[in-house]
């Protein structure tokens, strides 16, 4: 589930944050407590706290005192902007250069995009 | 709060822990990690109060635990040793250390000796190297003691029993959090559990912080020769090695994203380095503990 390649807590939130985006978690959905989080992916609660928290600060999620944690009801619209925003630089530009490098034209990703390559 | 205070031990000539300072806040798991023969298991004995330190001091909340009654009583040492007669039954030990530890969940106990499939009639002396680290880890975890300390208590068991190891501990943790610390060379497999790391090498400190810190400190810069020497000029470099004209090196310290943007409009790739790894380059023989501060 976690990597070494990043923080576990920022890889709680983003996987959090998929599950908002993917609507698999919807608002005001009750979202697990820290520690059943820790008990289910066999980690330490204080890291799945701090996750937590981030997407608190984020406004992703809103707390119910002596209940739990919520996902906040604009949260996936939110998401959904800022990941648009960063659409174009992270993932079309990147493609971009990928093709440029290994010799395939903007026509042929055109063309692919149509169906034409299916 | 536990403090040790330029702690050091020494057999003889031999120095097994060497001026350690570091503190130690109440209810974390800590992962106390080092190569064999590092001197965790002298550091984890003064701590538990089964040895008086050559010099320097340690406080639990603010008192000495050697020969300490009331402190002694909240902290469970589980060791190789298993300190038990060989000759008795597990159960027998078991009992014994059910009718000492003022927090002993018989409960608990039980459902550990079935997890790990442990034979209460069995003699000690009896019992296989992982049957006995078992053994340990049931006194561990059921004397539910506010200190907590497992020197490798995993040695000699299966990776299933590993597994339940660390999935009942870090299950009897969420419901009675207390402090606990692990003593493991085996860092890949405990460090999610883990809130804070404490790694020494040659009986001295190298690292003390949270887990998810030091899991970002190392990276590793690849590319051509001189760009990466140019890069990892005056950074603390853990590890390198070339391959005709490419070099990769491991650097030891966070890159904050300019350094980052640096590093790939040179034209170099950073790739993350792995927690087992990091720890391997911070302790290995041919480095010395001043490149890595």
């Amino acid at each position: 589930m976690f990597d070494d390649r990043s923080p576990i807590y920022q890889q709680i939130a983003e996987s959090i944050k998929d599950d908002v985006l993917r609507g698999t978690l919807k608002e005001d959905d009750q979202v697990m407590s820290t520690n059943q989080y820790a008990a289910f992916f066999q980690i330490n609660p204080a890291t799945a706290a701090k996750g937590f928290a981030q997407l608190v600060e984020e406004g992703v999620l809103y707390k119910k005192r002596g209940i739990g944690m919520f996902v906040s009801p604009d949260a996936r619209a939110r998401l959904r902007g800022q990941r648009q925003e960063r659409f174009f630089t992270d993932v079309v530009d990147r493609m971009l250069d990928e093709a440029r490098v290994i010799g395939v034209s903007v026509e042929e990703i055109k063309k692919h995009i149509d169906g034409g390559n299916r | 709060m536990i403090s040790l205070r330029d702690l050091t031990v020494r057999y003889g000539a031999t120095t097994a822990v060497e001026s350690i300072s570091v503190d130690l806040a109440p209810g974390k798991i800590y992962g106390l990690l080092g190569r064999n023969g590092s001197g965790k298991t002298s550091l984890l004995s003064v701590l538990s109060a089964y040895r008086k330190p050559s010099s320097g001091s340690v406080t639990i909340d603010g008192s000495d635990p050697f020969e300490n009654r009331a402190l002694m009583r909240d902290i469970v040492f589980v060791r190789d040793a298993l300190d038990a007669v060989e000759g008795d039954r597990a159960g027998t030990l078991l009992d014994l250390h059910a009718r000492m530890r003022p927090c002993w969940d018989a409960e608990l106990a039980a459902k550990l000796v079935a997890t790990f499939e442990l034979d209460p009639r069995k003699r000690i002396g009896a019992l296989s190297r992982g049957q006995r680290s078992s053994l340990g880890v049931v006194i561990g975890l059921a004397s539910r003691a506010p200190l907590t300390i497992l020197d490798e208590a995993y040695l000699g068991m299966d990776a299933a029993a590993r597994m339940a190891f660390y999935r009942e501990m870090l299950a009897d943790y969420l419901e009675h959090p207390r402090t606990i610390i692990l003593s493991t060379h085996l860092i890949q497999e405990v460090a999610d559990l883990l809130e804070e790391v404490v790694i020494i090498d040659r009986g001295r400190l190298v690292v003390h912080e949270d887990t998810d810190t030091f899991r970002s400190r190392g990276v590793a810069v690849t590319g051509a020769a001189e760009t990466v020497d140019a890069f990892a000029a005056g950074r603390a470099v853990l590890a390198e090695q070339s391959l005709g004209g490419t070099r990769q090196v491991t650097l030891y310290g966070a890159l904050d994203a300019d350094e980052r943007r640096q590093a790939e409009s040179a034209g170099l790739s950073l790739s993350p380095v792995g927690i087992q790894d990091l720890f391997v380059h911070l302790t290995s023989p041919e480095r010395t503990l001043e490149a890595a501060r």
